[in-house]
C-alpha cells in the first residue's frame, strides 16, 4: 500500500501493451517531406485533441558544460516569437479553454496541448511557429533563470532522496551524460546565457528531428493535411548532427556511495547495474529484463517482497525497477527499505541474497503467467487513456526506436520465457556491475 | 496581441462533450442508487464507490484507524490471506484502489467484462469480510509510521500539519488523518475492526459507474456488493470553526527552499456566491501561467518555480490556501508580492478582460475533464456528495457565464481578507519571523 518510496525513484517505465490484432490501438503514422515523423492515434469518444510536438534532444544532448540547457530552453519557449509576445502562447492555449505544457528528460524534449478538437490547427499554427521563430530578451534569460534554480531547489536541493538519485547517478555513469541530472547541475544552471539556450535551439530544434503525436478525436487525413501546411513548409536543417555520446566503459569495479542529511527520516539502499536498453530490431533481452523486474520486485506477489516483506520482516519496502526505453544504456535498479531496527547492510545482504536465490531457482510459471495476464489486460485498460499511448511512442521515437518496435514490444514480452530471464538476470546482476547507495540520517553533532 | 491569432481566438460558447456524457440514475432492486454512463466501445468498467466520513471519523484517541484500516482492507479477505488475495487480484487483471482523506473513503475498481462476476465477488469478500490479521496489520502499520517519519523531515508536510493545528482547534481537521507515530503504533485490531464497522455504511455511500455495463446489470452489482451493509455508520462530527488569525509562522528547518502555506477562512460549495469565487481565484492563482500570482511572483520576478490559490471546500469546514515555495533569502520577497496581490484583488476585483478570458478558459475547459471512465465515475461521485443534479453538467458553464464583474467585485471584498492572511513558513527564512 505504500507508494511513497517507489516515487523517489526516477526510473518508471511506460504501461508496456500487448496487441491483440481485434484490439489494436487506432494508430497511423506516416513522414512529412521534411523528414518529421507524425504519429496519430484515434479515440473519438470525446472532440478533444491531445497535440504534442517531440524533439530528439533531451539533456544528454548538452553540450559539456552547460548542463540543464535543454530544460532552460523548454521554459524560454514560451516567451516571445517573430509572432508571439512572451507568454501569449499559453495565454492563448488558455483563452481557448485548452491546457499546454512542456517537459524534458534525457532523451527528448516534448510540448503539448490538450484542446477541443476544433482548436488543433491554431495549436498547429503556434506550435510550428515557435520551432524556428523564438526571440528572447536577456530578461527572460535572467528572469527564467532563477524560475530553474528555484526548480531545481523545489525538485532536488529541498529532497534529500533526490539529491541522493542525483549522486547514485552521477556515480553509475562516468562517461555517458546520464551522469548529469536533467535539470543540471547548479554551478552550470547559474552561468547559462542567451547563448547557451540559442545555440542548442538552432542545432536540435527542426522538422527532421522531431516527432508530432496527435492522438484524441482526429482523423489521420486531416491531420496529414494540418501538419503539410505548418509544419511541411519549414526547411530541413541539413546541418543536424548525428547523436552521437560518449558511452560507458566496461564497469569492472563496483561503486559504493553513502550519502547523509539530516533530513533524511528513512534510510534506504538503491543499487543500479548497467543494463541494455531496447534497441532498433533487438528488444529481447530488454523485454526479458523487464519481466525480470516484474517478478522480483513489481508488486505485492513479487520474489521480493515475499521473501522480504512477508515471510521475514526485513524491509517496510522493496522493488525492482526497468526503463528500457533509452537511447544508450540504461539501468537495472533495485531498492530496499529496512524494517526499523534492521541495518541497511542487513537489509542489503538480504535483497542480495533473495535475488541469488531468485537466479538459482527456476521461474515460476504461474507468476509469469499471471503477469502477462496483467500485461493483455492493460492493453485495454490503454484504450482509455490515448494520450498514455502518445506518451509511449514518443519516448520510443525519441530513444532510437521505431513504430514497428513500438507495436512489436508487447508480443515480445509474451513471448519472454523463464530461461530468457534468468539469463538477462545472471547478464546484468554482476557486484562488479554495480553501484549501490546508502541513503542516512546525518550523524547528530552535539557540542 | 497580434493579428497572427486575431481569426482564431473567438470566443467558443457552444462545446457538444456534455452531450456525449448521458448520465442515468439507477436504482437497484434492493434500493442502492448509482449514477452510470454505458460506453460499451472498451470492454471494461470503472466502478467508483464513496463513503461519507473519512478520516474524520476516527475515535478519540484512535486518529489513524481509518487510515490504516483503507490500508488494510487489501490484505487479505475472507479464505485468502494477503499473499493469496493479491494473487487471487492479479489473476483477474483488475485493480482496486483505495484512498482516504478527510471527508471521504474511497473505493476505486477497474475490471474487464469478461471476468466481472468473479471480480465483483472478490470485491464483496473485500468489502465484507476484510481479514485485518495480526501480522498484516504488524506490516502496514510499520509502513504507514514509515511515512510518517518522513512526514515529519518534509517541509511540505510540516507546513500543511502547522497551518491544519492553526486552523481547525479541537476539531479532527487540526490533525493528521493518518495519525501520529503513537496514536497509529497503539491501534490494536479492534480498533481497526470498529473503524470498518462504523465506516462502511448504506447511509453514506455513493456510486458512479462507467463503461461496458448496462443499468440493469449494474443495479444487480450492486446489490450483491452492497445491500449487506450496515444501514447506519458512526456519527459524522459537526463542522469546525475556523479559528487561524493573520500572522506569520517560522517553522525552523534546515533547508535551502523555504515553503510557504497560507490562508484564511474560505467559501462552502452550496454558497450562491461559489461561483464567483472560483471564477475570482482562476485569476488570482489556479490559473497556471496566466493567474496574477504567477505573473507577479514567477514571470516578472523569478521568485518561485510554482504559487498557486485554492479554494478548499471541505464538508465540515471551508477555507482559502495558498503555497508557494522560494529560496531562503527570497521566500520574504515572494510573500510581501503575494499579500500585495492578495490586497488588490479584494479592494479592485478584477478587469473585465479577466472576466471574459476565465470564463472562456474555464467554460472551455470543463470537458476536457471527461476523458476517461475512471476520471467520469469520480466526477459523478463527487457531483453526488455535493448535492448537484443529475443535469448540472450541462448547466454549469451557464452558472460560469452567469457570474458579473459586480459579483466578483463585492465577492472579492467578503472573501479575501489580507489581514487574516496567515503565512506557515517552513524552512531559514530571511528576514521573517514569527508574529504574535
Amino acid at each position: 500500500m505504500i507508494r511513497a518510496f517507489a516515487l523517489a525513484v526516477a526510473v518508471c517505465s511506460a504501461t508496456p501493451l500487448w496487441a491483440e490484432q481485434e484490439q489494436r490501438e487506432e494508430v497511423t503514422t506516416f513522414t512529412l517531406d521534411n523528414g518529421m515523423d507524425v504519429v496519430v492515434i484515434e479515440d473519438h469518444r470525446a472532440p478533444v485533441v491531445q497535440h504534442m510536438v517531440w524533439y530528439r534532444a533531451g539533456s544528454a544532448d548538452e553540450p559539456i558544460g552547460s548542463s540543464g540547457v535543454a530544460h532552460f530552453l523548454e521554459h524560454l519557449l514560451f516567451k516571445a516569437t517573430d509572432k508571439l509576445e512572451s507568454g501569449e502562447f499559453s495565454a492563448t492555449v488558455a483563452a481557448n479553454g485548452g491546457r499546454d505544457n512542456a517537459f524534458t528528460s534525457y532523451d527528448y524534449t516534448a510540448y503539448f496541448q490538450r484542446v477541443a478538437t476544433d482548436r488543433l490547427e491554431l495549436m498547429m499554427q503556434m506550435e510550428s511557429n515557435r520551432m524556428r521563430n523564438i526571440r528572447l530578451t536577456e530578461r527572460d534569460i535572467t528572469t527564467e533563470r532563477d524560475v530553474i534554480l528555484e526548480e531545481r531547489n523545489q525538485r532536488t536541493d529541498n529532497n534529500p532522496r533526490a539529491l541522493f538519485g542525483e549522486q547514485l547517478n552521477a556515480s553509475q555513469y562516468l562517461n555517458h551524460r546520464y551522469g548529469a541530472p536533467i535539470i543540471g547541475w547548479r554551478h552550470e544552471m547559474e552561468e547559462l546565457d542567451m547563448e547557451d539556450a540559442l545555440s542548442f535551439y538552432q542545432t536540435y530544434y527542426s522538422p527532421n528531428n522531431a516527432i508530432l503525436i496527435v492522438s484524441g478525436d482526429v482523423e489521420p487525413n486531416e491531420v496529414k493535411r494540418l501538419a503539410d501546411e505548418y509544419y511541411g513548409v519549414i526547411p530541413a536543417n541539413p546541418d543536424l548532427p548525428e547523436r552521437v555520446r560518449s558511452q560507458e566503459p566496461p564497469q569492472t569495479a563496483a561503486r559504493r556511495i553513502v550519502y547523509e542529511d539530516a533530513r533524511v527520516a528513512q534510510p534506504y539502499v538503491h543499487r543500479s547495474y548497467l543494463a541494455p536498453e531496447r534497441d532498433q530490431g533487438e528488444q529481447k533481452e530488454a523485454a526479458a529484463l523487464f519481466m525480470l523486474a516484474q517478478l522480483l520486485g513489481g508488486g505485492t506477489t513479487s520474489y521480493l517482497t515475499e521473501k522480504l516483506q512477508f515471510d521475514t520482516q526485513t524491509a517496510v519496502y522493496v522493488g525492482a525497477f526497468y526503463n528500457g526505453t533509452s537511447l544508450d544504456e540504461t539501468t537495472f535498479d533495485l531498492i530496499i527499505v529496512p524494517s526499523e531496527g534492521v541495518s541497511l547492510r542487513e537489509a542489503e545482504d538480504a535483497m542480495d541474497a533473495a535475488v541469488a536465490e531468485f537466479i538459482a531457482e527456476d521461474v515460476d510459471a504461474n507468476d509469469l503467467d499471471r503477469i502477462k495476464m496483467q500485461l493483455r489486460a492493460s492493453q485495454i485498460y490503454a484504450r482509455d487513456n490515448v494520450d498514455g499511448i502518445a506518451n509511449r511512442y514518443g519516448q520510443a521515437l525519441t530513444s532510437g526506436l521505431t513504430v514497428e518496435d513500438v507495436q512489436a514490444w508487447p508480443d515480445i514480452l509474451q513471448a519472454v520465457t523463464g530461461e530468457e530471464i534468468i539469463a538477462a538476470a545472471k547478464s546484468v546482476i554482476h557486484p562488479e556491475t554495480s553501484v549501490t547507495g546508502w541513503l542516512m540520517r546525518e550523524q547528530e553533532v552535539t557540542q | 496581441m497580434k493579428i497572427f491569432l486575431s481569426t482564431v481566438t473567438a470566443v467558443f460558447l457552444a462545446f457538444p462533450v456534455w452531450a456525449e456524457v448521458k448520465i442515468q440514475e439507477v436504482t437497484s432492486p434492493g434500493g442502492i442508487n448509482a449514477w452510470l454512463v454505458e460506453e460499451h466501445s472498451i470492454p471494461f468498467t470503472a466502478l467508483e464507490i464513496r463513503f461519507r466520513g473519512g478520516t474524520s471519523l476516527d475515535a478519540p484517541g484512535k486518529r489513524g484507524a481509518a487510515n490504516l484500516m483503507m490500508g488494510l482492507i487489501e490484505e487479505g479477505a475472507g479464505d485468502l490471506d494477503a499473499r493469496a488475495y493479491a494473487r487471487a487480484l492479479e489473476s483477474l487483471a483488475a485493480s482496486f484502489s483505495y484512498d482516504a482523506d478527510d471527508d471521504t473513503l474511497s473505493i476505486s475498481a477497474r475490471f474487464l467484462t469478461e471476468n466481472r462476476d468473479e471480480v465483483i465477488d472478490l470485491l464483496r469478500t473485500t468489502i465484507h469480510k476484510p481479514r485485518f490479521d495480526q501480522d498484516a496489520i504488524d506490516r502496514v502499520r510499520a509502513q504507514v509510521v514509515s511515512g510518517l517519519k518522513s512526514d515529519a523531515k518534509d517541509p511540505n508536510s510540516i507546513a500543511g500539519q502547522a497551518f491544519s493545528a492553526m486552523a481547525f482547534g479541537d476539531h479532527p481537521y487540526a490533525t493528521d488523518g493518518k495519525g501520529t507515530i503513537e496514536s497509529v503504533s497503539a491501534l490494536t485490531r479492534d480498533d481497526i475492526v470498529e473503524s470498518h464497522k462504523g465506516a462502511f455504511a448504506l447511509d453514506r455511500i455513493y456510486v458512479g459507474a462507467v463503461g461496458d455495463i448496462t443499468a440493469d446489470e449494474l443495479g444487480v452489482l450492486l446489490d450483491e456488493l452492497l445491500t449487506d451493509l450496515p444501514a447506519t455508520g458512526a456519527p459524522i462530527p459537526g463542522k469546525a470553526d475556523v479559528t487561524i488569525d493573520g500572522g506569520v509562522t517560522v517553522v525552523d528547518f534546515n533547508t535551502p527552499q523555504s515553503v510557504a502555506l497560507f490562508g484564511h477562512s474560505g467559501i462552502d460549495r452550496d454558497d450562491e456566491d461559489f461561483f464567483a469565487a472560483y471564477i475570482l481565484n482562476h485569476i488570482l492563482g489556479a490559473g497556471s501561467f496566466e493567474s496574477r500570482l504567477m505573473a507577479e511572483v514567477r514571470e516578472k520576478r523569478g521568485l518561485t518555480y510554482g504559487v498557486y490559490s485554492y479554494l478548499v471546500p471541505k464538508d465540515l469546514a471551508s477555507i482559502y490556501l495558498g503555497s508557494v515555495a522560494s529560496g531562503n533569502a527570497r521566500v520574504a520577497e515572494a510573500i510581501d508580492v503575494i499579500r500585495a496581490e492578495w490586497t488588490r484583488m479584494a479592494e479592485e476585483g478584477v478587469t473585465e478582460k479577466e472576466l471574459e478570458d476565465a470564463k472562456t478558459y474555464l467554460t472551455g475547459a470543463y470537458p476536457l475533464r471527461f476523458d476517461g471512465n475512471g476520471r467520469i465515475a469520480g466526477i459523478m461521485v463527487g457531483m453526488q456528495m455535493q448535492d448537484l443534479p443529475i443535469d448540472y453538467i450541462a448547466t454549469r458553464n451557464d452558472k460560469v457565464n452567469a457570474v458579473t464583474l459586480e459579483d466578483i467585485k463585492r465577492v472579492a471584498g467578503e472573501l479575501l481578507k489580507p489581514d487574516e492572511l496567515h503565512f506557515v513558513v517552513v524552512g531559514k527564512p530571511e528576514g521573517l519571523e514569527t508574529t504574535n
